[in-house]
Formats: C-alpha cells, structure tokens, sequence
C-alpha cells in the first residue's frame, strides 16, 4: 500500500533520554505517518520501548520536542485517539476478575469521560471490536481463563474500542505460540489494510517483523530508518548490531 | 432469639457494623488487587498514634487519627510512584513507624489507659447516636465517590499504564481512593477497632475473588460475605459472650476457608 507521506501525525525531533546518567536515546528524529505501518526494531535495552512510552506521555525526554496530530504533546488532550497494547501477556494477574467484555469496555473509558456511564452505543462498538478480533463468543469469560493469544486479541479489543487512529503495540507476540502469532499477524495487517489503521509495532524479532511492515526504524540509542524494510537485509543489522557491540539473536526472550 | 432487639444500644452496634461491613469491602476490592492489602493495617496503625497524640495534647482523638492517617496515605503513595521504595516496603516502614510513635506516647502518658485500650479493639456496644451519623455520613460519601469514579478505577486498578495513556487522571483517583481508605480506617477504629477494619477491607474481597466471576459480581460476593461475618458475628458475640471483633473476624475466615474449597479449576 502506497503511503502518504505528506501527513505527519506524530513527529519526534531531536529527543534525548537518559535514565540516571545512561543516555538511552540520542537525538532520535522520527515521522509517523497516517496510514504506516511501522517496526520499531532494536536490541532488548536499545530504548524502544523508551522511545514508545515518550511518544504516549509516560515518560518525558530530557530534551527534543514531541507533536501528536501537530500539536506539542504538552498541550495535546486528545488520547483516546491514541491506542496502546501494552507488554501485558507477561506480567498479567491471571486471578484478576473480569470478564473479556470488562475488558473491552475499558477501552471506551477515556472516551466517555469521568462521572459518565457507558452507554447503548459504546455496548455496540465494544461488541463489534470483539467481532473484528473473532472474541465476541468469549465475551462472559474471565480474563485470566484465556490462552496467551485469545488475550492479546481481546486487548487489540479494547483499543479498538476506543476507535484510535493509531495503535503502539509493545511486543504484542511475548507469551503467543507460534500457530497463534500467525494469525496475530493477519489480523493486525487487516487493521491496518482495511480500517486504515497507522500501527506502530515494537518488536525484538527483527526477522518476522520484516516481512510485515511497510516502514522499519532500527532504535539502538539513536536511531536509523527505512521507508523499505526489504532493504534491511541481515548484513546490515549485522553491522548494526556489531557496530554496538550487541549480540544478533535469531530466537525470541530477553 | 429477639433479646438482642430490646437493648438500643446493641441495635445501634448492629447498624453501625453493617455500614463498616458495606463500605469496607468496597474500598478493600481496589486495595486487594493493586497488593495493596497492608494499607488498612498500616493506616489502622497509624490511626493508633494518631489518637494517642489526641490523648496526649488532650484534643479529640478522632480528629487527630484523621490527619494523621489522611497525610500517611498521601506520603505512602507518593513513595510508590517516586518508586524509592517498593509499595509494600513503604507500608512496612509506616507501620512499624506508627506503632513505635504509639507505643512511645502511651509510656510519655504514664501507661495505657482505659480510653486508648477501646480505641485498640473497638466498643461495638457503646456506639452512639453521633458515631451513626458519622459514620452512615462517611458510608454515603464513599458509595457516592466509588460510583462516580467506578469505571476509571477499575480500569486503573487492572492496567493503570493504560488507563493513563488513555487520558485518565490516575493520580487524582488514586489519591481519592486512599484518602478514602484513610478516611474509613480512622472513623470505623473506635466502633470496630484496628483488628476488624483491616480484616473486613481484606478477608471478604479475597473469599469473592475465588469465584472468579466478572468484576461487578465479585463485588457483590464480597459484600455478602462481610454482611454474613458481621450480623452473625454479632449475634454470635452477644449470645455467647464473645469479643465481638474477634468472632467476626473467626467467622468471615470460616467463611474463606469454605470458598477455598469451592474455587473453579
């Protein structure tokens, strides 16, 4: 799918990082555009998911400048157009109660705003975001009842509850098995073929990440981008990977 | 069998103990899930230094143990978000911290006197009229801010990352939550005392959560267990002439320990 690259949506520029005395970023500049569906690549400690939290708010750069929708991310109030799947198979609370439609609705929660209660409508699109991840017979369910996948899909729910026009997806395949994964993958590329969703995929398995993506930043400190992942051969990442003296593994875990 | 009902007294203990015993579940639900179990023990003892400072410079006790565990509970969550302190190492810190500065004061006051002693377990039967209407006061506001901020803390309390991300004002509804705790900690201990409070904001949520059922049902299970622990605890109590407190607490534990058995998978 041809991208539209005039249409910035959330532009980085210039931000810095650092934890303490480690500089975990380094004057990483960044574009996202309507419509991209981007992996964001890197070693495991390289400042992805870093780099994610700065673009939701969560965390703030020691220095650059941050525009959601062109707006400084200061001043920006309009979240529930910002969807988020975080890092959730692996430390989830498997006895937390509530069902997979609980689930869901929280979804709808920045939405509908505070002293509000859900209403028909929001019953509606929490049902159909059940639909489109294939979870609506799931629906009475307890959370914590569900395999690895099944709950990955119902938090892809929830944020397309929310109807955001962009989702940041922090290694949605941690504690997926591999059948599963697949279909993860068809699922997210429907979401960003058919409901022209932009989805922003952080991922250390560079290899399956390639082949799935139209655009690819490799984040390890700084940061170096690609509008065509098939030019990120292995040679390269080798030399990446070696120039910062990491080890390339070709298997999953941190 | 309607002895009880002829004394006023021990009809207003009722009353009273059934308002504690439906909003302490309801604040404890969030508690629980969060790990947070420890912070009605911690601010129960907290709430103990309180009064003895009340009893040293000879102010209202209540008014002391209500400052004293309001300002405790915002310290405490800022030192879990500063992240300094792991969450239950700063419980540990507070509450090991206010029962020394209890335990001090008390000998500063020449030794425990009979005052402070019901504070410590409660008085059940010498509630009156105005603790009622201090306390269903406190009950209304606690149903009434829980409801308003229902689906925000569930939602906080499941994912909190991502309730923030999603526009939340997490740190407004967190610190309404443990000011909350706060507030009923302090205004239940001289009706239940230290003991009950706590375990009433734990024992029922952790029965419900056996179940494994939605969030709004597993609210309802808790209540019915704390309800079920506080009448026939103070049936039971008076009947036999048992320390209150200590039989609801023994009867809400049978009560988890049968839901152990009846626990899905």
């Amino acid at each position: 799918m041809p991208v539209d690259h005039t249409n910035n949506i959330i532009e980085v520029e210039g931000v810095s990082f650092a934890y303490n005395e480690d500089l975990v970023l380094e004057n990483v500049s960044l574009n996202i555009h309507k419509g991209d569906y981007l992996g964001v690549i890197g070693p495991n400690g390289g400042g992805k998911t870093t780099l994610i939290k700065i673009m939701l708010g969560l965390l703030s750069p020691s220095k650059g400048i941050i525009k959601m929708f062109g707006q400084d991310i200061h001043d920006f109030k309009e979240w529930s157009r910002i969807g988020y799947v975080p890092q959730k198979v692996i430390n989830f609370d498997v006895n937390f109660p509530a069902t997979v439609f609980e689930v869901v609705a929280m979804g709808r929660y920045g939405k509908r705003g505070l002293f509000k209660s859900l209403t028909k409508e929001d019953k509606k699109i929490i049902n159909e975001s059940l639909r489109q991840v294939e979870m609506y017979e799931f629906k009475d369910r307890i959370i914590g009842d569900l395999s690895g996948g099944q709950q990955q899909r119902v938090f892809i729910a929830r944020s397309l509850a929310g109807q955001p026009e962009v989702i940041f997806l922090d290694e949605p395949m941690a504690g997926v098995d591999v059948m599963a994964q697949d279909q993860f993958y068809q699922l997210l590329k429907k979401l960003n073929r058919e409901l022209e969703l932009t989805l922003v995929f952080i991922s250390h398995d560079i290899e399956a990440v390639v082949n799935e993506v139209t655009e690819i930043a490799f984040v390890n400190r700084s940061l170096s981008y690609d509008d065509d992942p098939k030019n990120f051969v292995k040679g390269d990442l080798e030399k990446l990977y070696g120039d910062k003296k990491f080890i390339h593994h070709h298997h999953k875990h941190a | 069998m309607l002895d009880l009902f002829q004394y006023s007294f021990a009809i207003r203990g009722l009353e009273a103990g059934i308002i504690i015993g439906l909003i302490a579940p309801l604040i404890g639900m969030f508690l629980v899930l969060r790990r947070y179990s420890l912070i009605a023990d911690t601010l129960a003892h907290v709430s103990l230094a309180g009064i003895a400072v009340g009893f040293l410079l000879q102010i209202n006790p209540i008014l002391t143990a209500i400052i004293s565990t309001v300002l405790s509970s915002v310290v405490i969550e800022r030192l879990r978000i500063s992240r300094k302190v792991y969450g239950e190492s700063a419980l540990a810190i507070f509450l090991s911290g206010s029962l020394a500065l209890a335990v001090v004061l008390i000998s500063l006051a020449h030794g425990f006197n009979v005052g402070l002693l019901n504070y410590l377990f409660g008085s059940i039967v010498t509630v009156k009229q105005a603790d009622l209407l201090i306390i269903g006061s406190l009950g209304a506001l606690v149903v009434v801010i829980l409801t308003l901020f229902y689906k925000e803390l569930v939602y906080i309390t499941f994912d909190e990352e991502s309730a923030q991300v999603s526009g939340i004002p997490t740190r407004l509804i967190n610190t309404c939550l443990i000011i909350l705790a706060a507030l009923t900690v302090s205004l239940s201990i001289p009706i239940v005392g230290v003991l009950l409070i706590s375990a009433l904001m734990v024992i029922p949520v952790v029965t419900a959560l056996q179940f494994r059922r939605s969030f709004i049902k597993t609210i309802v299970i808790a209540e019915m267990v704390s309800l079920f622990s506080v009448v026939s605890g103070i049936f039971t109590s008076f009947y036999l002439n048992l320390s209150t407190g200590g039989t609801i607490v023994l009867i809400s534990l049978l009560v988890f320990g049968f839901s152990l058995g009846f626990r899905r998978r």
